[in-house]
């Protein structure tokens, strides 16, 4: 397998301050760079506060920073309007949640169905893909389940198969295991490497080196800055058996 | 295109499901609300349906008058509320015979001018004993007042010109009567009497059937110059005057007005001391009659749904409080503030509708109690409906569009982490 040379996200000293009124100030990310490029499979860490999460929604396009360069396959998000930010989420980013963000009135296939909306496909299609995205995820047989009636782990599924049912350029998860137990949190890491073989570009939060050893590259983030950059030199294989 | 009308209808069938939820949790303000604009709109359509089946009841009354024909009597059947108006009505001298024949005379203008005079409350027998219930009008009628009247006899014939002027006592009877006390027999050739005076029937009416509840079948016309023998010549008539044509109509109306002025000697530029009513005066009469009633419904309803919008403006906001990690959850996988935006305000019209729905069932159902009491057709006033389903709309739109609008420009990352 090789990694081919696009970039998909390139941050050039990109900071995040939120003014607490006052003269106070905090200072989630104080100019963070990094590229990433398509199918890597990266893992950010660090600890709580550090600003991981701000980092990650900056990347999903959830958020704004305050200065700095974000280029998205190219493309300048810093000067995009509300219109533009909502098709790229909607289009090019899957963002998986640590609490899932399910919508809890509503099954399973119609959880997966939502991004295809707001894509604008047509109902048979729509179905259609949901239901193959819900397979993919192995819940085939639950998409008339509302959350309340599937697993913690079950439930990450659906929001995993939400998340790649528009085909997006990069997957982002922010602590997906952490609402879940270590069993079923391997599940999830074994569902995360199959995407990564499939071809998929990964960005995965975690505070746990064993989860983070799966990556190709772990970042270590403390006080907003970026402390190591590192390629991982012995992959942990999950036995996928 | 198909996929654009595809998206809207998902988004109003979800809408429909969103609202529907929505209304199940807040059991109680919703149905306040609800009940806000299905009173508004209930009290709009009820009063209209009322109208319309007043008016239609009227209507099927005055085309028993024969076509073009305009009738001509000393007061209205409309009580005015005003009590001065009311004594100057009452002191109103009758209409004479003379003028009727003046007019008959003089209207060049006239196809048919018939005259009649009428006399209620009487009891019919037959000789046998057969009595009826002292309700019966008597009429007495000239020739071309069965034209006028639109009259069609049905078995036996009219009475002719010479039995008219010599006074002879014959009858012609009115459906109900026959009904009422010739179960068996042929009326035709037997005698009634009425007052005491024996009338022989020589003929029966077609059937017309009722005007506002009342009967229209229900009478016994002899010559006129008959009644005028038995009852008295002073009596008040009713004058009724066919115009030749629909455009002469208007013409023939000022040239008996005239006539009938200067032969009662009303001076000019004063009102007429006679009422001249046609179908279309009528039902402009009652159009005026109803116009306050009818502006008075729509204020009071109009106040009904503003208090009820601002309630349906109340339930979207706490809507959109309550569902604010939702709407974070659209915006995170890519729904556009429009897509927000058009949910809420969707949402608010479903549920507006569902009110005005409600209203409009009820109001077509009690508006139309007064046609089973006047048995006449009951109605569905359509133009009121889709007024109703307008009005509705818009008072969803408008109080919707708030709540909507702060729903859509919530920032995604803080309504994901709305608790
Ligand atoms: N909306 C906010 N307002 C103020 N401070 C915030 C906000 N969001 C995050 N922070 C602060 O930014 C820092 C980084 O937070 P976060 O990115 O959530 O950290 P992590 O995900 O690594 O635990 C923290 O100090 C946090 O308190
Ligand atoms: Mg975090």
């Amino acid at each position: 397998m090789s990694i081919s040379n696009h970039v998909v996200i390139n941050l050039q000293q990109i900071k995040k301050i939120y003014d607490m009124g006052g003269a106070e100030e905090v200072q989630a990310l104080r100019g963070v760079s990094l590229q990433i490029q398509k199918n890597e499979y990266v893992a950010i860490m660090g600890p709580s506060g550090s600003g991981k999460s701000t980092l990650m929604n900056i990347i999903g396009c959830l958020d704004t920073p305050s200065s700095g360069l974000y280029e998205f396959n190219g493309v300048n998000v810093s000067e995009m309007n509300d219109n533009q930010l909502a098709k790229i989420r909607n289009k090019e980013i899957g963002f998986v949640f640590q609490t899932f963000n399910l919508l809890a009135r509503s099954d399973s296939l119609h959880n997966v169905e939502l991004p295809l909306i707001y894509a604008g496909v047509t109902s048979a299609d729509r179905k259609r893909l949901a239901r193959e995205a819900l397979e993919h995820v192995g819940l085939g047989d639950r998409g008339h389940h509302k959350p309340n009636e599937l697993s913690g782990g079950q439930r990450q599924r659906v929001a995993v198969a939400r998340a790649l049912v528009n085909r997006p350029s990069i997957l982002l998860a922010d602590e997906p295991t952490g609402n879940l137990d270590s069993k079923t949190g391997d599940e999830i890491m074994v569902l995360f490497e199959e995407l990564h073989s499939q071809g998929n570009t990964i960005i995965l939060v975690t505070h746990e080196e064993y989860i983070a050893e799966h990556a190709h590259r772990i970042i270590r983030i403390r006080d907003g800055m970026i402390e190591i950059d590192e390629i991982v030199k012995n992959r942990k294989k999950i036995n996928t058996a | 295109m198909g996929q654009v009308f595809e998206t809207i209808a998902h988004e109003f069938r979800e809408s429909l499901a969103m609202a529907l939820i929505a209304l199940r949790i807040n059991k109680l303000r919703s149905i306040l609300t609800l009940l806000g604009i299905a009173v508004g709109v209930f009290s709009i359509i009820a009063v209209m349906t009322a109208m319309g089946v007043l008016l239609n009841s009227i209507e099927s009354g005055l085309s028993q008058l024969g076509a073009n024909t305009f009738q001509i009597q000393r007061t209205s059947n409309f009580n005015t509320g005003n009590p001065q108006e009311r004594a100057k009505m009452r002191n109103r001298k009758n209409i004479k015979y003379a003028q009727g024949l003046l007019v008959k005379e003089r209207a060049t203008l006239a196809k048919a001018v018939g005259l009649e005079a009428w006399s209620g409350g009487k009891i019919v027998a037959t000789l046998t004993g057969q009595k009826s219930n002292p309700d019966v009008a008597i009429v007495g009628e000239d020739i071309e007042g069965f034209a006028t009247n639109n009259w069609d006899i049905g078995d036996g014939r009219l009475f002719t010109q010479s039995e008219l002027n010599s006074g002879r006592k014959v009858a012609i009877l009115g459906i109900q009567v026959v009904k009422k006390i010739f179960t068996k027999l042929d009326p035709i050739g037997q005698t009634i009497r009425i007052d005491g005076q024996e009338y022989e029937v020589i003929g029966t009416i077609e059937p017309k059937g009722g005007m506002l509840g009342g009967n229209q079948d229900n009478f016994v016309a002899i010559p006129l110059t008959t009644l005028f023998d038995v009852y008295g010549s002073n009596r008040d008539i009713h004058i009724m005057v066919q115009a030749s044509s629909r455009e002469t109509f208007d013409d023939c109306v000022e040239q008996v007005r005239g006539i009938l002025r200067s032969a009662r000697q009303v001076s000019p530029g004063v009102d007429d001391d006679f009422y001249l009513f046609s179908n279309d005066s009528m039902i402009e009469q009652f159009n005026d009659f109803t116009k306050y009633v009818r502006l008075g419904i729509m204020v009071i309803s109009a106040i009904a749904l503003i208090a009820a919008g601002v309630g349906i403006m109340n339930i979207m906001l706490v809507s959109v409080t309550e569902r604010t990690r939702e709407i974070g959850i659209r915006k995170a996988i890519g729904a556009k503030k429009n897509n927000i935006l058009s949910q809420f305000i969707l949402e608010a019209v479903v549920i507006s509708e569902l009110g005005g729905m409600i209203g409009i069932i009820i109001g077509i159902l009690v508006g139309n109690i007064l046609a089973i009491t006047l048995s006449v057709p009951a109605i569905i006033p359509w133009d009121w409906v889709a007024i109703g389903f307008l009005v509705c709309s818009l008072i969803g739109v408008v109080f919707g569009v708030y709540p909507a609008w702060k729903a859509s420009n919530l920032d995604p990352i803080e309504a994901l982490r709305y608790e």
